[in-house]
């Protein structure tokens, strides 16, 4: 047994362990807000479990797209938001049997899925592991822009598309609020906003 | 030196441990200088904005207020820390934290020379991007957690001007990756190396080094990008509620960001250790001007500081001369001028790339 696979194994088992107790806290918190960071912690760990199974590139993007960009955005709109939690826990209980039944149906579909039937060291054999000198990112590159390079731009394109229909939504004329024109504002002369008067001295009467 | 302490260590330790235990030697070695260094530009920032506004700055302790860094981080670490009666108590306490961790994370990927690094990473310009942009929990963190309306409006503020300069900041390393070919720092140097200042990328790369300095400078809430600070406006924003040491770690936090943004910039657009000289002579009335050789005994890292140090005093500068930004004016600039002028330039990258233009890509 070489000792540094052991350790290896040893830190991705951490992560997991702790990724796990995230995730649960992601839905038992209190305060939507700690239940936010929670994912982000989740998040973190994840790409930690991705970066010991060899997958720099994606366990770096993860952090700087998830938690960098997107959960950033979500915690600025939970947090504006005031959520009353007594009214939102209310039907707890009448909720209940419903909500246990399709945890145990989402359960069991899992483990039919991604159980040991399916995966596993007896399915699939351990990659190799590649040298010090293995770069995930070029080799990444190389396969996204040669052999996939058509679903690739697709889903780019797929992608600008969602980003204009969003900025399209956005934009709506509202007559009513107030905005400055910095155009306007940087062409302002001297004579349109003030006045020299020219007038003799007043004394006070 | 480490090959001589890793075999002294296996003398009597196993040999994973030995790993961490120079790891963390590294480390260490890495870590004390710069947090001199951050104590000592809190000085310089004093004693610079003084002499840009006629003043004397610091002068009261040591030698001309040489040891006012020492005398703040004394009074700052034995103060109380008070934590408000309807803050988040965990989350007070751990936001300065998360936002301290990153902003010396970041220096693991930093090269100090071509040998000098902690960990030579491929993907270093990616987990710098990376790293950086976890650095805002801290004060989105410590705006909620403190339960006031001003620290609320800070951390709002800075949360989405954070977001917003790092989508340009992202496309000018682009723009550094591309020109280089690799997002490995020691190869992005090399590939800078040849004739001296003009061979660096700041040149090709004119537009993006500007977007990539002024969107450093908005990524660590200076002024004049300081509005999630703003005490005029919000008091001081998302650490309002702050005192004593964990005050100190925001701070500590913000200089040391200063310091890597220095560095980077220094090292993806001004060539980072190699000499401004390197093949430039040239023959002037007569005389033999041999600038390489004449400063081939300067070390590459004296370099490095240098710029590290001239990019500095462009922060300290900025922020005695500009006015502060209006909120909707650093969006306006962010994602109105700095996004389209990255992506255009990125294009006109690729041309130059592809045809070739010496003397950087021949």
């Amino acid at each position: 047994m070489n000792p540094e696979i052991n350790i290896a194994q040893y830190i991705t088992y951490v992560f997991a362990a702790f990724s796990l107790a995230s995730a649960l806290m992601v839905i038992t918190a209190k305060n939507p807000v700690q239940a936010a960071l929670a994912l982000v912690l989740t998040f973190f760990l994840s790409a930690g479990i991705w970066l010991t199974l060899e997958a720099e590139f994606l366990a770096i993007t993860l952090v700087l797209v998830y938690v960098g960009a997107v959960m950033v955005l979500f915690l600025f709109v939970v947090m504006m938001l005031d959520i009353n939690m007594a009214q939102l826990r209310a039907g707890f209980i009448r909720y209940l049997p419903i909500g246990l039944l399709v945890a145990v149906l989402l359960a069991v579909l899992l483990i039919m899925v991604v159980g040991p039937a399916h995966f596993g060291l007896e399915q699939f054999a351990a990659p190799t592991r590649h040298a010090a000198d293995y770069s995930n990112v070029r080799e990444l590159g190389r396969v996204m822009y040669t052999v996939y390079v058509y679903p690739f731009e697709i889903a780019s394109v797929i992608l600008l598309v969602a980003i204009i229909a969003a900025i399209a939504l956005t934009l709506r004329r509202r007559p009513d609020t107030k905005r400055q024109d910095p155009t306007q504002q940087i062409a302002v002369k001297r004579a349109d906003r003030m006045r020299v008067v020219d007038m003799k001295a007043e004394a006070k009467k | 030196m480490f090959d001589w302490l890793s075999s002294f260590f296996t003398t009597f330790l196993p040999e994973p441990l030995v790993a961490v235990i120079i790891i963390v030697i590294k480390i260490v070695i890495i870590m004390l200088p710069l947090m001199l260094c951050v104590a000592y530009l809190t000085l310089a920032e004093r004693k610079i904005i003084g002499a840009m506004q006629v003043r004397m700055g610091p002068t009261r302790v040591g030698w001309r207020g040489s040891l006012q860094p020492i005398a703040d981080a004394m009074k700052l670490m034995f103060k109380e820390i008070v934590i408000p009666a309807g803050a988040n108590k965990f989350l007070f306490i751990i936001a300065p934290i998360l936002s301290i961790a990153p902003a010396l994370a970041a220096w693991a990927v930093i090269p100090f020379d071509p040998e000098k690094v902690l960990a030579d990473v491929d993907a270093a310009l990616l987990y710098i991007l990376a790293i950086t942009s976890i650095g805002v929990y801290g004060v989105i963190i410590a705006g909620w957690a403190s339960n006031s309306k001003y620290a609320l409006l800070g951390a709002m503020r800075s949360a989405a001007q954070i977001v917003s300069y790092e989508i340009a900041m992202g496309f000018a390393l682009v723009g550094v990756l591309l020109a280089a070919g690799s997002m490995n720092f020691g190869d992005i140097v090399e590939a800078q190396a040849g004739m001296g200042f003009l061979s660096w990328f700041w040149l090709p790369l004119l537009p993006l080094f500007i977007i990539y300095f002024i969107s450093g400078v908005a990524e660590t809430n200076r002024a004049p990008f300081d509005v999630a600070e703003g005490e005029s406006e919000i008091v001081a924003g998302f650490h309002v509620e702050y005192s004593g040491m964990t005050f100190a770690v925001f701070f500590l936090a913000e200089y040391a960001n200063m310091i890597l943004i220095a560095a980077l910039a220094a090292l993806m657009f001004m060539g980072g250790w190699l000499s401004p000289f390197e093949g430039i002579n040239f023959n002037l009335l007569g005389i033999a001007f041999n600038l390489e050789l004449w400063f081939a005994w300067v070390p590459g890292m004296i370099w490095f500081f240098l710029k590290i140090a001239f990019f500095l005093f462009f922060f300290l500068w900025l922020r005695a001369t500009f006015p502060r930004y209006r909120y909707d004016q650093i969006m306006r600039l962010g994602w109105k001028v700095f996004i389209p002028v990255t992506i255009v330039w990125i294009l006109v990258v690729g041309i130059f790339v592809l045809a070739g233009l010496p003397p950087w890509w021949n």
